[in-house]
């Protein structure tokens, strides 16, 4: 496992311990250093069906580690359009390199003005803090 | 939330944090889930050994001229044949034939003897021993607050114990228990587990835990959690009080039969008696997901898309790499081999009922 935590600045955050990477209409998703370190070892990732809609706010996947299952809550609106399918098969990914090769889906977003709602990386530390 | 109360600490607890674990609410008390992780401590012992401290469990002695028959009425077992420096299984159940909790007793060489309880259950299981001890001429004392428990286990566990012994000391065989000198300490040593594998669990007076702690640790035995002693037990098919039975199912439900000695006339041998003659109408079964998909407690059991059970314990197996658990089936459909599939969480994964254990260490 990624041993120390990480948060990287150019990410936006959601409470729910999801981050979001934004390029232009596109985002990329994934689960944060502190969401894969609670979780334990993941064994398990079904990836979103390419094409599927997912809802800010919303569950589009799971991750389930030797403890407990988990919902991926989407931080963004729109369509998904491509998926990290290594990560399906090689679940422990998204405990090595939780930002990197451990990202799940990439979303076409509905409504790229959400993005505002997110959190930057000081916001989500300081959530971390409480 | 749930109210606000002091988690109470094993005398190990700042070795564990010292050790890095993962600290979790457990029946009360602040206990480790993990070190480097689950699945590596579950390999540590299977393949080497690990040291689980279950400070948490609870002690009851009885003593006294009526030991043996107020034991006898009290757990599922014929304590009969208990010899000293032996070590027995039972239920303990209410007059209905629900289980209260399952315990491990042992007769020590005074006469005595010792019946190691759940955490969660110790208050009440206290309760029932002195319930039933007003008839008998017995002691019954709460040796909980004296003892610390450590519990090693893997194929090299009896080796690191060994190396700790004073000289002339033998480790017990399994299923037996023997006073012995660990280090600078007098232990009550018992080749028991909760894992499958070899080893011994350790009972120690609070003040010399952290010392045979950390010399378990330097004589190489690895840290391990709660979160690997469940999927341990559950490989190999050990219940857990609490979710695999409970005062609503007796033991021949249960699968625990086994040790049930009706005979004996123990507080709810009759209605266990009457359930081995009739049947139960379900009976808790062993299963395994083939492909993907971990099973979790609570889950549905379906029989070609009919509802037909529950699952009470549910993980992924490290040993195995797949989902496996238990539940209660409806007893038409609990043979091994039986097609069955598991609604984990809206998403129907086939399954198959296994035969118990769900792997055997010893292959």
């Amino acid at each position: 496992m990624a041993a120390e935590d990480s948060y990287p600045e150019e990410l936006r955050y959601h409470p729910e311990h999801d981050w979001a990477r934004i390029e232009g209409e596109t985002a990329t998703f994934g689960i944060t250093w502190y969401a894969q370190d609670s979780l334990g070892e993941i064994v398990f990732y079904d990836p979103p069906e390419v094409g599927s809609t997912v809802s800010k706010d919303e569950p589009y996947t799971e991750v389930e580690s030797v403890k407990a299952v988990s919902d991926v809550i989407a931080p963004l609106s729109g369509e998904v359009v491509e998926v990290n399918a290594a990560a399906g098969t090689d679940p422990e990914l998204i405990n090595n390199d939780p930002y990197g090769e451990g990202w799940l889906a990439k979303v076409k977003l509905s409504d790229p003005a959400e993005v505002d709602s997110l959190l930057d990386v000081a916001a989500y530390r300081e959530l971390l803090a409480d | 939330m749930e109210p606000s109360v002091a988690l109470r600490h094993t005398p190990l607890h700042d070795e564990h944090v010292a050790a890095g674990a993962r600290l979790v609410p457990f029946a009360g008390w602040e206990m480790p889930v993990q070190y480097a992780g689950v699945a590596a401590e579950h390999e540590a012992v299977r393949e080497r050994a690990g040291v689980f401290d279950v400070s948490h469990m609870g002690q009851i002695g009885t003593s006294g001229s009526e030991s043996l028959t107020f034991l006898q009425r009290l757990v599922s077992n014929d304590v009969e044949r208990l010899a000293p420096g032996g070590a027995q299984y039972s239920c303990l159940c209410a007059d209905d034939g629900g289980i209260l909790d399952d315990l491990f007793s042992y007769l020590l060489e005074d006469g005595s003897y010792l019946t190691v309880s759940n955490a969660a259950n110790h208050g009440s299981d206290l309760e029932r021993f002195r319930e039933i001890a007003a008839d008998f001429e017995v002691m019954v004392k709460d040796l909980a607050p004296e003892h610390a428990m450590l519990a090693v286990q893997g194929p090299a566990a009896r080796q690191a114990v060994a190396s700790l012994l004073a000289a002339g000391g033998e480790l017990p065989a399994r299923m037996h228990t023997a006073r012995l000198r660990l280090g600078d300490a007098d232990a009550l040593v018992c080749g028991t587990g909760y894992t499958g594998e070899d080893g011994v669990e350790i009972l120690i007076a609070n003040e010399h835990a952290p010392a045979l702690w950390r010399a378990l640790l330097a004589a190489g035995v690895e840290p391990c959690g709660l979160g690997a002693r469940d999927t341990l037990r559950l490989e190999v098919c050990f219940h857990l009080h609490g979710s695999d039975m409970g005062l609503d199912r007796n033991p021949i439900e249960a699968g625990l039969g086994w040790c049930c000695k009706e005979e004996t006339g123990f507080a709810g041998s009759e209605q266990i008696a009457a359930a081995r003659a009739a049947g139960t109408e379900e009976k808790l079964v062993a299963f395994a997901i083939e492909g993907r998909g971990i099973p979790r407690g609570g889950n549905p059991v379906l029989v070609g898309g009919e509802p037909a059970g529950t699952v009470t314990s549910g993980t992924f197996s490290p040993t195995l790499g797949i989902g496996i658990g238990m539940g209660y089936l409806r007893s038409s459909a609990s043979e091994p081999g039986t097609r069955i599939e598991i609604d984990v969480r809206g998403k129907v994964r086939e399954a198959e009922v296994r035969p118990k254990p769900l792997y055997d260490p010893k292959h």
